[in-house]
């Protein structure tokens, strides 16, 4: 178990410079000169030979990938073109507001989700199912910014005019209230919810065909007790680890949705520093999602480990 | 000997009560037939794909035409769905539309397949050193989550709908490796591998007569599903403004355009992302249901 | 049948001579190999053209790795094999190739042992793809031949696997080994996974095809009472060793290991009123990982003695072809490995 553990740890570690390697020579594949992308066009010409020199652009590229990578481990991953702040710092600064969003709409997911798709197993092709289904099956289908401007017409003008009101129910964009995350978590969630709703649905089919559970319908176990403690139980294994896989995907998502309700995230920096060509920081926020994504796919990976007593890793 | 050569004849008749040989396809789509979603599914695509062909044959108006007395006209008799922002039919710009997600679908998943089917056969088939390499690559690229690194390669290439595509496929790559790589483990293990090898048969012999046929049914419903997420994915980047030109009638595209008239003009907004919904809806149900048809553990 | 004089003086066909088949075990961190497992460890036999050679012993013993050896379908660590004089460990892949024209196998698995996707035709007739350039027309003459000498029909070609029995799939894999006409093939359990009364149609077809095409045979098995009535000669393995090897009718007149007669007391009879009474081994086979020291069996042998887990005995021939590995033969006292339940502890005895 811990030789897993720490087997995944290491193997986490080259998929990380491998992965932080593939954002710095696609940025130096930006046509033109990467003086020019990283000190950006308005930069004078000093400035450029000066950013020539600090970043090593005329040393061969695996040096000046190991000199940014060094500088990045050291928490300098360069200045913004846009700011002439560090790029670190933009990132902290919006990173809080990411993993907030992301995290509530995991949990709102994960709540809807899961019960619907233990419902619709426990009632496989009832009429229960077959709505929660088409329900999932819409939302793994509908774009999530489209959702996303679909909620901000029914919050902005058709509640209100419902309610006789003249201002909108719930603010369209920004940050700072709770009611201004009311829209980017539900947009966000919508997604994964459905997703959830269909693996829960799927895993518990699985569990329910097993013989154990024909065994504990036959010695006269109570229904629920049979789907709570038998089913539920076991199905979980692969449920908790589509959940946390799902957080990953948030993080992605999170890049449509803050860009949807110009919510200030990491996403929405990242889509912003694309327009204005801020390459700087195009790379720290690319590295630090997927810094971010590879954790937590570590992390479950580990807890199906230690959740599934019938897998040994040696 | 006691054993005679002639024990062997009823087996022989039994065999007469099989059914005739059935071919593979006409099976397929008789199971897709028994479930409503897959028939569903079915006709949206092939409603989509006979729309993508004919736009401009069922297009009521030309979809480039600007009316500008017209601009941002609610659904009407003339124009069904209203008109954009320059007062172009929005439903004659949804029908073009079509085209652009075909391509999107076709050619990114054409990119994943094309790259990922080889890389998963060789890793899978060969292992080794080959494996370990291949597969590596393709971790670092699930490093990521899919749509940043497809908004990351746009970024760097340029947005265009052609990098959009690409970036895409590209980023499909290592789903497909995957796939096959897992499916080549398990056929390899089939005994009539072992029969063609000692029977002569080359690494080359095998991996396409034996490996690839063998490997398809999976391929099939994850490219399906896969086409449903290109075009998700394409809108999703036209919609960030890292796709197709600003003219280009592409859904995500004219969602993006129609995003600032939102609370005055909604149906600009509203319809592209229906189209959206509609056509990945399609696709997703024909690929569970491909899924379902093509289960080998339902018996045949 | 008379079997001896037969094919005594037959030439040889294949020869195996120590071979060793040892597969890496890793584990730990960085999946360094930690150990070996010893399938097949120094083996020795040879087969006469014409002859079936019966291989024979429980699950994990080793013997269906020295088929698949002989067919070079994986790599030995140590040792050789010579078939029709040539040692084909060291041939060319060109020459391997031409040298497959020769070598067949049958497997256990009727179901995993054709492609689900190729019609029976195709099966019956990839060697002749592979290795002649037959136009479509001589190929499905030459598969519907085949077909019609494994009892099945030609119009059979065009269908799919799955639309047989266990026992048919059988009959197409020997089909489709014959097809390049070979002069040896290795049936590594063909009637294993088959019901009893399919079992003897198939080894009829076995036996009609071998006199048909002067087939000589490799017949792996893991009990005695198939192998009873086919082979001509029999080898016996226990863990990767040949404990005994000898004429089919000398080995069930006298065994002489132990083991061999635990497994023959193993054979059901055909007759009520018999009674026997059966050796009943106690324990597991141990792991090939870690075999026992000195006689591999003597954990488990009920006449073992101090000697037999201290240095392993030698394989030696204790008459006429007849070969055992066992301390017990060494003594010269005659009998002395027999066992005779009614000397042995009650837990080793039952009455079939």
């Amino acid at each position: 178990m811990t030789t897993y553990i720490l087997r995944r740890l290491l193997f986490a570690i080259p998929v990380l410079i491998g992965a932080s390697f593939l954002v710095f020579v696609s940025i130096r594949f930006v046509p033109g000169d990467p003086a020019v992308a990283i000190a950006g066009e308005l930069a004078t010409p000093e400035l450029r030979e000066q950013v020539r020199k600090d970043l090593g652009l005329d040393e061969p590229m695996l040096v000046q990938y190991a000199i940014y990578l060094q500088r990045a481990v050291q928490g300098d991953m360069g200045q913004s073109v846009r700011t002439r702040q560090q790029v670190l710092d933009e990132i902290l600064l919006r990173l809080p507001k990411t993993i907030q969003l992301a995290s509530l709409s995991l949990i709102l997911s994960a709540a809807i989700g899961i019960p619907i798709g233990v419902i619709s197993a426990t009632r496989a092709n009832s009429w229960v199912d077959a709505v929660s289904m088409i329900f999932a099956l819409l939302g793994v289908s509908m774009p999530i910014f489209w959702l996303g401007l679909m909620l901000m017409i029914f919050f902005s003008v058709i509640l209100p005019s419902w309610l006789g009101m003249t201002q909108p129910v719930l603010p369209p964009t920004g940050s700072g209230t709770w009611k201004h995350l009311v829209m980017p978590v539900i947009a966000l969630a919508a997604n994964s919810m459905a997703i959830q709703a269909r693996m829960t649905r799927a895993c518990m089919l699985e569990v329910l065909r097993a013989d154990y559970i024909r065994t504990a319908r036959a010695k006269g176990l109570v229904e629920w007790k049979v789907i709570y403690k038998h089913a539920l139980r076991n199905a979980l294994v692969p449920i908790v680890t589509i959940i946390g896989l799902q957080f990953g995907t948030l993080l992605g998502g999170a890049v449509i949705t803050e860009t949807v309700f110009a919510w200030p995230g990491i996403g929405r920096l990242l889509i912003d520093s694309i327009s204005y060509r801020d390459y700087p920081v195009v790379q720290g926020t690319v590295l630090v999602i997927t810094f971010g994504f590879v954790l937590v796919n570590l992390v479950v990976d580990v807890m199906y480990a230690y959740l599934d007593p019938r897998i040994r890793y040696d | 000997m006691s054993m005679s050569g002639n024990t062997f004849e009823p087996i022989v008749e039994l065999m007469e009560e099989t059914a005739p040989p059935t071919s593979g396809v006409v099976m397929v789509l008789k199971r897709l037939m028994r479930s409503p979603g897959s028939m569903m599914g079915l006709i949206i695509v092939l409603a989509f794909l006979f729309i993508s062909v004919a736009a401009d044959y069922i297009a009521p108006h030309d979809y480039d035409a600007a009316n500008f007395e017209m601009r941002r006209a609610a659904p009407s008799a003339e124009y069904w769905l209203g008109t954009d922002e320059l007062g172009r039919d929005l439903f004659s710009r949804l029908l073009q539309g079509a085209r652009y997600s075909l391509l999107v679908g076709v050619i990114s998943v054409g990119i994943g397949l094309s790259v990922g089917i080889p890389l998963g056969l060789i890793s899978g088939y060969f292992g080794g050193v080959a494996d370990m390499v291949i597969m590596r690559l393709m971790d670092i690229m699930l490093a990521f989550p899919s749509i940043l690194l497809a908004i990351l390669f746009v970024a760097i290439l340029g947005p265009s709908l052609e990098n959009a595509m690409i970036a895409i496929g590209v980023v499909s790559i290592p789903i497909y490796a995957r796939l096959v790589r897992s499916s080549t483990l398990t056929v390899k293990e089939e005994l009539f591998i072992e029969a063609s090898r000692a029977m002569g048969a080359n690494h080359f012999q095998i991996i396409f007569v034996h490996i690839f046929p063998n490997t398809l049914a999976p391929i099939v419903v994850q490219s399906t599903l896969q086409i449903a997420v290109a075009i998700q994915a394409a809108a999703a980047l036209g919609f960030l403004g890292l796709g197709a030109p600003p003219d280009v009638p592409e859904w995500g595209n004219m969602l993006q355009k129609g995003r600032t008239y939102i609370i005055s003009a909604p149906h600009i907004v509203v319809f592209p992302g229906l189209a959206i919904m509609l056509v990945v809806l399609g696709f997703n149900l024909l690929g569970d249901g491909l899924r379902d048809a093509l289960d080998p553990r339902i018996a045949r | 049948m008379k079997t001896h004089g037969r094919v005594s003086n037959k030439r040889v066909l294949v020869e195996v001579n120590n071979l060793k088949k040892y597969f890496p075990v890793r584990s730990g961190l960085f999946q360094r190999i930690s150990g070996w497992v010893k399938a097949v460890d120094n083996v020795s036999f040879h087969i006469r053209e014409g002859e079936t050679f019966g291989l024979v012993g429980e699950s994990g013993c080793g013997k269906t790795t020295i088929g698949r050896t002989l067919l070079n379908l994986i790599p030995a660590t140590e040792g050789e094999v010579i078939f029709d004089g040539r040692s084909i460990f060291q041939l060319s892949s060109s020459e391997m190739k031409k040298l497959r024209h020769d070598i067949q196998i049958i497997f256990q698995d009727p179901y995993s042992s054709l492609n689900p996707r190729m019609t029976v035709g195709q099966s019956i007739s990839e060697g002749l793809r592979i290795h002649t350039n037959k136009s479509r027309q001589e190929q499905h003459e030459i598969v519907s031949d085949l077909l019609r000498r494994v009892g099945l029909r030609p119009e059979h070609a065009t269908r799919y696997p799955h639309e047989f029995s266990g026992g048919q799939r059988q009959r197409i894999g020997i089909a489709r080994a014959l097809a390049l006409r070979p002069k040896f093939i290795v049936c590594d359990e063909p009637v294993s996974a088959l019901d009893v009364s399919i079992q003897a149609q198939v080894l009829a077809i076995l036996r009609e095809l071998q006199k048909d095409f002067n087939l000589t045979y490799l017949f792996i098995a893991h009990n005695l009472s198939v192998v009873e009535h086919f082979c001509d000669r029999i080898g016996v393995m226990y863990l990767g060793k040949m404990v005994e090897l000898a004429d089919r009718e000398e080995l069930f007149r006298n065994p002489l290991h132990p083991y061999t007669q635990a497994l023959m007391s193993a054979i059901p009879i055909p007759d009520p009123r018999m009674k026997r009474q059966r050796v009943i081994l106690q324990g597991d086979v141990p792991s090939p990982l870690n075999p026992p020291q000195g006689c591999r069996f003597h954990t488990r042998c009920p006449l073992a003695f101090a000697k037999c887990g201290e240095e392993e005995p030698p394989f030696k021939a204790y008459g006429d072809e007849h070969y055992a590995a066992c301390w017990l033969l060494e003594t010269g006292e005659p009998g002395a490995s027999k066992l005779r339940p009614a000397e042995l502890p009650a837990e080793n005895v039952s009455v079939l």
